[in-house]
């Protein structure tokens, strides 16, 4: 089997801040780290290798600094690794995120399968799985929680859905976006990592794609723009009380006393 | 649209920190006396704004302009499966009012499945003008090709100006298939949604992973596309004198094709559910330990409380994924929320600021949280719960 798994390198930490003062963002910390719900994709990867063999390609898509996320997966058993970069893809919305994936995708070939995260902890949006399917023109499924059975040309997966388990199977060439609770992720092995500390990883910036129109890329391709940024808002009607222990938990008591919760 | 350009002979050694700086995503990089946009860019145009006078210029590039007029009407996807409607559907509904009252524009819903006219009677009550309904066997379960079919379909022929999707499971693989197929723009989890006069949406959600929110407009594509979570919006009274209409609509089989086969839906074992609660006891990091967590158990039985929590406590496996409230839990709304020792952060906000009544104890008096509670009571959750659970138990007995 031929997989690519989609990886995205994002923020360590999650504090960003706006400076009440200037209106600036303030980030603590560059550190990054592998999104996390990828890592329950890459594992998926890595069970259906052993059971039906194959081979596993990451991708991401992001800075030069990336590079590091591709090496963690290697360390975990990825065989190949492709790094989708270009200042040209600054700015990217979901669509032109989906798009430029889908352009690299395209780029290194066949594959019968596609693995997303359930969504990444920066982007939020759950949004990029689905889009690349359709740029590539395979069905998909999100919100996988469980692979029943792996076929030849099809496979058995359970999606979960709000109060109902759809099982379905659905046919290769396609994608699926996996749930945290597919699989517990591995962690990365030492022994890996001594034996692909030289392992390639290959670059791809919009020269390498089929569709090179610089129109559908970076801020050009993306059709939503940020307006504005601001702090949250405040609530007007509040009140605030301080004290001893023994004074605040009264008032408490009263307080929803009087508003009949007790 | 368009680009960021340094004027890169306004550079020097004065400014050059200062301008790095200004980029909370480290996107400006200074390379061989050039300073240059990395691809971690979000656009959010901070250097141009804040920072030093003149180096970063946003050059608008003429851009193809959609037709606004061509598009009108905001449109609603009815979410079910098998015919059981999502309430989200009908918050979106009144929503769907608010903001085609604004541009005079018809509300509509999209219908797409098997045996569902009858209930897309029941729909016209919540003052829908139009339900298009697209009843076929092969609609019968969810199955993504064919629904992003008679979606597209849909779009084609009613052109709507926007399209409200519940932030559903099934609303969150549809959306972005059809957005992408109309390379429109899509906004995922809106928590506050507006109209231009202009007919431009206007979809705010908590963004950048960070305490702020982000106002996202999408102003040269249509249709314009945005999910909402459910509990978000309101939804409307049922009006029994309803002049809407039923459209049925046709299309081909051939467009209804899938390579997924649905071999069976099961029903899930139906458990308590945060989003439904009356009353709910909120948890954050200043709980360490499952022992902790007992204290909490006495409390909630007291004000027939469920028990929810951040993001953090579902990593640390104290609550389990379903009890987690935010963004990427889900939205509550309940009567009574108590939250104890929670910092307040805006994707844990965005999930229950429309509780009724807010309590919040926190012992950190400038935690954020204190912005959003009606009572914001400064002290050790430590020191205050067991003494609450005493003094609710002695009232109750008085
Ligand atoms: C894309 C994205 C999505 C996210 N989605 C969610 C989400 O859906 N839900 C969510 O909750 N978070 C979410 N987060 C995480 C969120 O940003 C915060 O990190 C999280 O909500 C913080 O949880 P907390 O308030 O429990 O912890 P903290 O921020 O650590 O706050 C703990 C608070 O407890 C107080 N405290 C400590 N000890 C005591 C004591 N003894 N008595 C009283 N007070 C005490 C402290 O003063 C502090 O304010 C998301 C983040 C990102 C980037
Ligand atoms: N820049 C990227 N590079 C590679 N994969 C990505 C990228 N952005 C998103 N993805 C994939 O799409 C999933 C959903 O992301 P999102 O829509 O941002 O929540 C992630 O879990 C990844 O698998």
């Amino acid at each position: 089997m031929d997989i690519f798994v989609c990886i995205k390198q994002v923020p360590g930490t999650s504090k960003v801040e706006v400076d009440p003062v200037t209106g600036v963002l303030k980030r603590d910390g560059i550190d990054s780290k592998m999104n996390p719900y990828d890592l329950y994709a890459l594992e998926t990867a890595l069970r259906m290798k052993e059971q039906m063999g194959g081979i596993i390609k990451v991708i991401s898509m992001g800075p030069p600094q990336a590079k590091d996320v591709i090496k963690e997966a290697y360390m975990m058993g990825a065989d190949e690794g492709i790094l989708v970069t270009d200042r040209k893809f600054a700015g990217a919305d979901v669509l032109a995120t989906s798009y430029t994936i889908s352009q690299g995708v395209r780029k290194m070939g066949k594959f019968d399968l596609i693995l997303c995260g359930k969504q990444t902890t920066d982007g939020d949006t759950a949004q990029v799985g689905p889009e690349m399917a359709e740029y590539l023109g395979i069905p998909h499924i999100t919100n996988v929680i469980s692979i029943i059975e792996i076929k030849e040309k099809s496979m058995i997966v359970e999606m979960d859905m709000p109060d109902t388990i759809e099982v379905a199977q659905i046919q290769f060439p396609c994608l699926l976006t996996v749930e945290k609770d597919i699989f517990q992720p591995r962690l990365p092995s030492y022994r890996k990592k001594i034996a692909t500390k030289d392992r390639e990883i290959k670059v791809l910036t919009l020269n390498d794609f089929e569709d090179k129109d610089e129109k559908k890329y970076g801020l050009n391709g993306s059709p939503t723009q940020v307006e504005r940024i601001f702090p949250p808002a405040i609530n007007n009607d509040r009140e605030t009380w301080t004290g001893s222990g023994e004074q605040l938990s009264l008032k408490l008591t009263a307080k929803l006393k009087e508003l009949k919760f007790i | 649209m368009g680009q960021l350009v340094c004027n890169q002979d306004k550079v020097n050694e004065l400014n050059i920190e200062e301008l790095i700086k200004v980029c909370p995503f480290g996107a400006i990089e200074y390379t061989d006396g050039k300073i240059e946009v990395n691809a971690g860019c979000k656009m959010c145009k901070l250097c141009v704004k804040k920072g030093p006078v003149g180096v970063m210029e946003f050059i608008e590039t003429e851009t193809k302009k959609v037709n606004k007029d061509l598009w009108k009407g905001i449109s609603v996807y009815v979410d079910h499966v098998g015919g059981s409607i999502h309430p989200v559907t009908m918050e979106l509904i009144g929503k769907a009012r608010d903001l085609a009252a604004v541009v005079h524009f018809p509300v509509y819903c999209v219908f797409i499945g098997y045996h569902i006219k009858e209930k897309a009677e029941e729909l016209l009550q919540y003052g829908v003008d139009e339900i298009f309904v697209y009843d076929y066997e092969e609609l019968k379960d969810f199955r993504i090709e064919p629904y992003a079919a008679a979606l597209e379909d849909f779009i084609n022929k009613v052109k709507p100006s926007s399209l409200l999707i519940g932030a559903t499971t099934l609303g969150r693989s549809l959306a972005p298939r059809v957005a992408a197929r109309f390379r429109t723009g899509l906004t995922a989890d809106c928590t506050i949604l507006d109209m231009k006069e202009n007919t431009d949406l206007v979809q705010i959600r908590p963004a950048f992973g960070g305490n702020i929110m982000a106002q996202i407009i999408c102003s040269n594509t249509r249709p314009q596309l945005a999910t909402v979570r459910y509990k978000v919006m309101n939804a409307p009274e049922k009006q029994f004198n309803s002049k809407g209409l039923i459209t049925v609509c046709e299309i081909a089989k051939t467009k209804l094709k899938s390579n997924i086969e649905v071999l069976k839906v099961v029903k899930k074992k139906t458990e308590e559910n945060i989003s439904d609660a009356e009353v709910i006891i909120a948890v954050g990091r200043a709980f360490k330990s499952e022992k902790d967590m007992t204290m909490i158990e006495d409390l909630a039985e007291l004000l027939h409380a469920q028990i929810a929590g951040t993001r953090p406590l579902v990593e640390a496996g104290l609550i389990h994924a379903k009890k987690q409230i935010g963004l990427s839990g889900r939205t509550v709304k309940p009567k009574l929320i108590i939250t104890l020792g929670i910092s307040g952060a805006v994707q844990f906000v965005a999930g229950m600021n429309n509780a009724e009544h807010i309590f919040a104890i926190n012992q950190d008096e400038r935690a954020p949280i204190f912005n959003v509670a009606h009572y914001g009571i400064v002290g050790d959750i430590y020191e205050i719960v067991p003494k609450l659970i005493n003094d609710i138990k002695s009232s109750v007995i008085m």
